[in-house]
Order: C-alpha cells, then structure tokens, then sequence
C-alpha cells in the first residue's frame, strides 16, 4: 500500500514540477508535511546528498526519499514515479515538437508557470532556512538568541564566496558542501 | 541492441552528471554528439530547451527524446532507466551507510553546517532562474503571490502551478505581458 502511494505521490511531483530537479523541492516538501514520512530536517539533509552525489539532482531526492520511506522498493518506486509522466509526456511531444516550440498557448502557459515555479522553491528554500538559522529552543533568549550564530556567519560566507569571488563562483555545489561539513565538525556545529 | 547501448550510454552520462542542469550540456554533447553521433549539438540544444520548459527533471525529459530519436518508443523508455539506474544504485548505498552512521555527533555537526550551504545553494538557484522568469509586473506579481500563499497557507503546490498555467494564459490574452 505504501508503495502504491509513493509511486502515486512521485508521478503528481513528475507531473507538475516545472524547471527542473530543485522544482521538486516544493512537492517532496508538501508530501512530508502530509505524510509524516520524514521531517523538514531529513530532507534538507537528503538535497544535500543529492547534490554531492552523481545523477540528476531530482531524481537523486526521488530515490532518497523513497529509500527512507520505504527501503529499497521504495527507492524504486519512487524514482519510476517521478519519471513515468516525463517518459509520457515527452514521447508526445516528440511527435510535434516544431509546433511544440512556436505554439502560442504553450508559451503563455509557461509565462505563467516560471515565476510560480521559482516562488514555490524560494518558499521551500525559506522553511529550510527557518530550521537553520533559527534556534529552537530559544524561549525567553531574547532576539540574540534566537539566531544561531555560526550558522548566520558560515551562511555570509558562503554567500560571498559562491557569488562575489569569480574562480569560485564555477566551483561545483559539492566543493562548499564538503568544506561545510568541515567546518561543522570542527566548529561544533 | 540498440536499446541496451541506449539503456549503458545514459548510464555513464547518469554517473558523470553531477548536479544536473547545465552541468550535463558537456557530457550529452561528449556522449550523444561525438561519441554515439545520435543527434547533432542543434538538436541537443532543441531538446534540452524543450526539456526544461517541460515538468520533469530536465536529465529525464532529455534522454527521452533522444532515445525517442534513435529508437522510437521502446528506445526513449530505454534511455530514461538508463540515466536514472546510477541515481538508484549511488543513493540507496549512501542512505543505507549514513542511516547507521546519523546518530554520531560529528555526522549531525557536518550536516547542521551542510544545511547551510544547502540554503546558500537554494537562494543561488532561485537567483538564476529569476532573471528568465521574472521579466515584467505581471510575472513579479505572480511570484510574490504564490511565495506568500505557500508560506502562510498548507496548499498543493500542484493547486499553484494549475492556477499559474491558466493565468499564464489569461494575462496574455489581455495584452498583460511585459508591461
């Protein structure tokens, strides 16, 4: 049963996640809101793994969530979820695809979508921060306490590292990834 | 034969794509354009376009219209499995390992300051696709719309994208767009 729902699950995230491997992110979201089948926390955990391991980036997430969910059935049938209506929906369009291209509904379909897609990861992105840079047990700590410093600080330097600093800004995702994980073992994260 | 030399070349372009997105350009242009001669760069391109404007994961709706190309139907779902396979193999063996090893308190330490690098990487893909997706008002509107309405609300994003698809169309059929 559960893995009908996973497959289920994956095939809506395949369906409707426009832009992408992180336009996923959204869906996995609301899915383990919904389902209780992993915390905000694991799944932050999970993009990052999927991003310092090879394979496309959404179908990485797919496998992991469904590993953790249900062992390695679940791996599998997540990830043929997610790909099951790429697979449909690009053998149709592979038939038309000139007209697919110049067709004028489509592309007022997809001006629409685009800022949709990029509010729902911002949104996602937003919730992985609060769990980040927030304490949470931080009552009656007053403003200063409720910022996790070393977190706010390694953020500003990354910040700038990954966007001020031209021979970084090429580096791939893994490399800050691999040195964040450095400095939270040797800071105390 | 066809299908299996599909099903291994993506395979090897699934193990060498780290990350996804632009990053595959290079390794499909390597294997499908000069390697195998499946397409040319221009249909690559075409493809990849298509791809990202398309729901999915981009590597997946590229390797099925190659496949497509080179062997019709059977070909495209030959392709598919292949560029997904390293994913599953890669990812179970690593969430096997680190299920044993999160409760050490150095793992929970990397990953508390992995999850920041995380938020920097989200904020620097969202930064990127800004620039193609927000060119006028009415799109700004809609990306404020639904960031709000997603924070504050437990709504589907599916309910958002519909809504956004429709009014896509709407607002180009009142002359809305780039104003």
């Amino acid at each position: 049963m559960i893995l009908l729902r996973l497959f289920w699950e994956f095939f809506k995230t395949g369906l409707f996640a426009v832009g992408g491997g992180m336009a996923t992110l959204p869906f996995l979201r609301d899915i383990g809101i919904r389902t209780g089948w992993f915390t905000q926390q694991k799944l932050a955990d999970m993009i990052a793994v999927s991003e310092s391991t090879p394979g496309p980036i959404g179908v990485n997430m797919a496998t992991y969530v469904g590993f953790e969910t249900a062992g390695v059935p679940g791996a599998v049938v997540a990830t043929l979820g997610l790909i099951c209506p790429s697979i449909i929906i690009i053998l149709l369009i592979a038939r038309v695809l000139k007209q697919f291209r110049s067709n004028q509904t489509v592309d007022a379909v997809f001006y629409g979508l685009r800022p949709c897609s990029i509010a729902l990861i911002a949104a996602a992105g937003l919730m992985v921060a609060k769990l980040t840079f927030l304490n949470s047990d931080s009552a009656g700590a007053g403003i200063a306490g409720l910022l996790n410093w070393k977190a706010v600080l390694l953020g500003a330097v990354l910040l700038v590292l990954t966007r001020r600093i031209k021979p970084l800004k090429k580096l791939h995702p893994v490399v800050f990834i691999a040195a964040s994980a450095v400095v939270g073992i040797v800071f105390a994260f | 034969m066809k299908l299996l030399s599909l099903f291994l070349s993506f395979a090897r372009v699934g193990v060498l794509t780290f990350g996804g997105g632009y990053a595959m350009i290079p390794i499909l242009e390597r294997e499908i354009v000069d390697r195998q001669g499946w397409a040319s760069s221009e249909e690559l391109m075409d493809y990849y376009a298509v791809g990202q404007c398309t729901p999915g994961v981009i590597a997946v709706n590229t390797a099925t219209f190659i496949g497509y190309k080179v062997a019709g139907n059977l070909g495209g779902v030959a392709a598919t499995l292949g560029v997904v396979f390293p994913s599953l193999v890669i990812i179970t063996l690593i969430a096997g390992i680190l299920t044993n090893f999160a409760d050490i308190p150095a793992v929970k330490s990397a990953f508390s300051a992995i999850r920041v690098c995380v938020c920097v990487l989200i904020f620097n893909a969202v930064l990127k696709l800004w620039k193609s997706a927000v060119k006028d008002r009415p799109a700004l509107v809609i990306f404020i719309l639904v960031l709000g309405l997603s924070m504050f609300f437990n709504i589907s994003p599916v309910v958002f994208v519909l809504f956004c698809g429709a009014a896509g169309i709407a607002l180009t059929r009142l002359g809305l767009r780039g104003k």
